[in-house]
């Protein structure tokens, strides 16, 4: 029992004589009286949660409402024209006769401009800010490329008709028409306006987000791979390729398509620029129509209910698409990055 | 050896791709901040000369004349988005204090994604909505409508912010406040929610700065007006609706003035964010432990 | 003043997991009590079980009947918002409220439930300050300095007058010391000392020789169970149970 009573010699009670330190003496102070009542709180937790879970059915239930009353006013289109709808080139408001294909076509190939012109520059933009930058330059440069994505579709396209539009129709179709006309891409009068002029002013609207992506995913590739391309003696270049591009591929594809989701919905720029008219060319300069830009020019002036209903259609087709893109960017970003990205890029 | 000479031969070809790669990423760069200048060097160039006290504070003239402005549209936007932040705020935080506090099952994950399905909606479609569901039923065009179909798409940002904001906030805080015996309502509103308050705020200036801009879902909502009005149930005027009738208008004059209507709109739009970065370089919560 | 406590038959679990057996302890008014034992043994599941805080803990469960007085704290009707207000708990790791000021945080308690008055807050901030110590050190800055801002000695005695405030019969102190510094620690085992006579405190601690400084009565945990109780003397010179003798002889834990 040696070993404890050695023990015992660290129990020391306590006596005033053994204390470190005078602590200011906590003075047996009584409080005032306080009467604090507890509302029947179990009451009110009740209350506030549920007004919690009401918030949040709400949001369910604005989706819900949204999709209902696309499908329900466009009814009459639908059944009107059915699944000719998307193959008719036909937008007659006298006859009252109907056909989305001018503008599926203009959307999608309005976008597709938009891409094969964004995307290299995203790419390399995100690549030299995570890469090459030096690192006084990199936040300035990031911030200004979100600077990009703050600002307001309707100002890009004042800018468009004012700047860009005049330097195509004065420089760059005339030039593009000269050297690259044998394509039949750049054949036709140079009005400024139209498909190119969309597709270029889309492309800068959707670099700020494919870009960030892009940056968000390279950062995410973890830092020994970019080490064990060096290791084996690779050039920058090459321990880009080979390290972060190489594991980043499923979220820079991620991104690029979730512009493109941004760039399929995209209405008052390419509205502004696009020449409005509902024909289907392959010259990227003759002027067209996009499934968002029908709505918003001609919606408050459609007569007829047949025709209100083919526009609600087109809108309806538009956010069906625009879905799917975006759940499927998403999931590919997710792969990638394991998890939302937090960022305050404008969707 | 001929290992070396291998070696010389490879590596002169691949110093050049790395030399290529860095140049095109530079002038990756450039050519991505070139448009961003050029925008607003040219704002300001065409939007300062245009912009002027009269600007400010006067309603359009008639067509042809000189003169008017855009004051009833500032104020317009004012109130379009005063309510929408009435609707978007309470939702949104809403929507984030339950997926935060109170959501653990499939409900919160439904939620979750379908706020992110609300995020993907395009505007243009939006307005169709609202026109739908506000304005066929009131029969006409409406402040109220524009600003029910800003705060919805004002929902997701506000959501998804005060979510991650709270969560970011330490179990052991939220422990310290029941403890002490306060309810359990009390406690989220007035310690968890209080401490994730900067982020959260953050959060709401974002979608702000956000839904500021938009013009297509006031389209067929609030529709536009050339006079001064704060009716909530008429036709109303607001800054970008009135910027795209000025630009695509065929005349000099409200050419002119839609490029001083997009400074104003910039200035607000860039004030607002230049507000969340300071919040936010600040640190997120003050002296968090 | 201070309140007794009887546990009777306390069983604990989280979820499907056992983690208190049949505990049975009465401790005593005005005194402070130690819980030691090894880490994992349920000694801050044991206090967390006496202010209802195990509960909330998302598939916890408790059963047995735990008594304060005359009120027993799991009995139907009895809300466990009124129990956490006579029994007040501080943590291992400070956790003032980063939000708010000096002032704010002791208040916390007070003005969450309801109470404006601003002189009566003013009075109990003072007393609380006064009574964990801490008054001199703060009086001048407590509207002005963040919660948060305090050394983590300072801090844990703010909390510490944060739970005061609330003028609760029972303090509980789960490791209250164990993140702090020597200094720290004894000043706030000089302060447990003098607040046991108008509080009952019990205290976990992984520190023997801080049990022996501070408390009245210990019991010793082991796997869940509670092994021995008795006065803190005996426990240390002559134990009862072989698992006690051999725990703080340090042949194990």
């Amino acid at each position: 029992m040696s070993s404890i009573l050695d023990r015992a010699k660290l129990f020391r009670p306590r006596t005033d004589s053994s204390r470190l330190f005078q602590a200011k003496a906590a003075p047996v102070v009584s409080f005032p009286k306080v009467r604090v009542t507890g509302a029947a709180s179990s009451v009110a937790d009740r209350v506030f949660r549920y007004a919690m879970v009401v918030c949040a059915l709400s949001v369910l239930a604005i989706v819900a409402l949204i999709l209902v009353e696309l499908v329900v006013e466009s009814r009459l289109s639908l059944h009107a024209f059915g699944w000719k709808f998307f193959g008719s080139q036909v937008w007659d408001p006298v006859t009252g006769d109907f056909g989305a294909l001018p503008f599926i076509y203009g959307t999608l190939v309005s976008s597709l401009v938009a891409l094969v012109l964004a995307v290299p520059l995203a790419v390399g933009l995100a690549i030299y800010l995570t890469e090459m930058c030096p690192a006084w330059l990199r936040s300035p440069l990031a911030f200004t490329t979100d600077l990009l994505a703050a600002i307001p579709s309707v100002i890009y396209g004042l800018w468009a008709i004012f700047m860009l539009v005049p330097l195509l129709r004065r420089h760059i179709e005339p030039w593009l028409a000269a050297s690259l006309g044998w394509t039949g891409l750049f054949e036709g009068a140079p009005y400024g306006v139209g498909m190119l002029a969309a597709g270029i002013i889309l492309a800068i609207m959707v670099i700020p987000i494919i870009s960030s992506i892009t940056r968000e995913v390279l950062i995410a590739v973890p830092r020994h791979q970019r080490e064990a391309a060096l290791a084996l003696g690779a050039t920058r270049w090459e321990m880009i390729r080979v390290g972060v591009l190489r594991n980043a591929r499923a979220g820079i594809v991620g991104g690029i398509i979730l512009g493109l989701g941004r760039a399929l919905g995209e209405t008052m720029a390419v509205t502004m620029v696009i020449g409005n008219r509902p024909e289907i060319a392959r010259s990227l300069f003759a002027p067209g129509y996009t499934m968002a830009s029908v709505i918003a020019n001609e919606f408050t002036e459609a007569t007829g209910d047949l025709y209100l209903s083919a526009l609600v259609e087109i809108g309806l087709v538009l956010l069906i698409l625009t879905l799917v893109v975006n759940a499927l960017a998403r999931v590919l970003v997710w792969s990638v990055t394991r998890g939302t990205p937090v960022s305050s890029h404008a969707q | 050896m001929h290992n070396n000479y291998l070696q010389k031969t490879f590596s002169w070809k691949r110093i050049i791709a790395d030399r290529l790669a860095t140049l095109g990423a530079i002038s990756a760069a450039l050519l991505v901040l070139a448009p961003l200048v050029a925008i607003l060097v040219y704002l300001l160039i065409r939007g300062a000369g245009a912009l002027n006290w009269a600007f400010l504070t006067h309603a359009p003239k008639p067509v042809g004349e000189t003169g008017g402005g855009m004051g009833n549209a500032i104020v317009g936007s004012a109130l379009i988005l005063g309510i929408s932040s009435l609707i978007g705020i309470p939702l949104g935080i809403g929507a984030g204090i339950y997926l935060s506090e109170y959501g653990h099952g499939r409900l919160s994950t439904l939620v979750r994604f379908i706020a992110d399905v609300l995020n993907g909606v395009p505007s243009i479609v939006m307005g169709i909505a609202v026109y739908a569901l506000v304005v066929v039923r009131q029969r006409h065009f409406s402040a109220l409508a524009g600003g029910i179909a800003l705060g919805i798409m004002m929902i997701p940002t506000i959501t998804r912010a005060t979510e991650e904001m709270l969560l970011m906030v330490p179990r052991s805080i939220r422990e310290a406040a029941l403890a002490l015996g306060v309810a359990e309502w009390r406690s989220v509103i007035w310690v968890t929610l209080r401490t994730a308050l900067p982020g959260v705020i953050t959060g709401i200036m974002l979608a702000f700065a956000r839904v500021a801009g938009e013009t297509a879902p006031l389209l067929f909502t609030a529709f536009g007006n050339q006079f001064w009005t704060l009716r909530l149930n008429q036709p109303i005027a607001a800054l970008p609706l009135q910027i795209y009738t000025y630009a695509i208008s065929p005349f000099d004059e409200w050419h002119r003035q839609a490029w001083a209507g997009a400074l104003v709109l910039i200035a607000i739009i860039m004030g607002t964010v230049l507000v969340v970065r300071l919040i936010a370089a600040r640190g997120v919560m003050k002296g968090s432990a | 003043m201070g309140l007794q406590m009887s546990v009777r038959g306390v069983n604990a679990w989280f979820g499907p997991v056992q983690a208190l057996y049949d505990i049975s302890i009465e401790i005593p008014a005005n005194q402070v009590t130690a819980i030691i034992g090894p880490s994992g043994c349920g000694k801050s599941t044991f206090i967390r079980c006496l202010n209802r805080m195990h509960e909330t803990i998302p598939g916890a469960r408790v059963s047995g009947s735990v008594k304060i007085g005359n009120l027993d704290i799991y009995g139907d009707g009895t809300s466990p918002v009124q129990v956490r207000r006579r029994v007040g708990m501080v943590f291992q790791k400070p956790n003032p409220f980063p939000a708010m000021s000096i002032y704010d945080n002791v208040a916390a308690g007070l003005k969450l439930n309801g109470v404006r008055n601003r002189r009566i807050l003013n009075e109990v901030v003072e007393h609380a300050l006064h009574m964990a110590a801490l008054w001199d050190e703060v009086k001048d800055q407590l509207t002005r300095r963040s919660g948060a801002s305090l050394s983590g000695g300072q801090q844990q005695r703010l909390c510490i007058a944060r739970a005061l405030a609330v003028q609760p019969e029972v303090l509980l102190m789960d490791e209250p010391a164990s993140a702090l510094d020597p200094i720290s620690t004894a000043k706030i085992e000089e302060l447990i000392f003098e607040l046991r006579s108008q509080y009952t405190i019990v205290i976990v601690t992984h520190n023997m020789q801080q049990a022996g400084r501070v408390a009245d009565s210990t019991g010793f945990f082991l796997l869940g169970k509670l092994v021995e109780f008795d006065s803190t003397e005996k426990i240390f010179t002559t134990p009862s149970d072989k698992r006690t003798e051999d725990y703080i002889t340090g042949r194990f834990g």
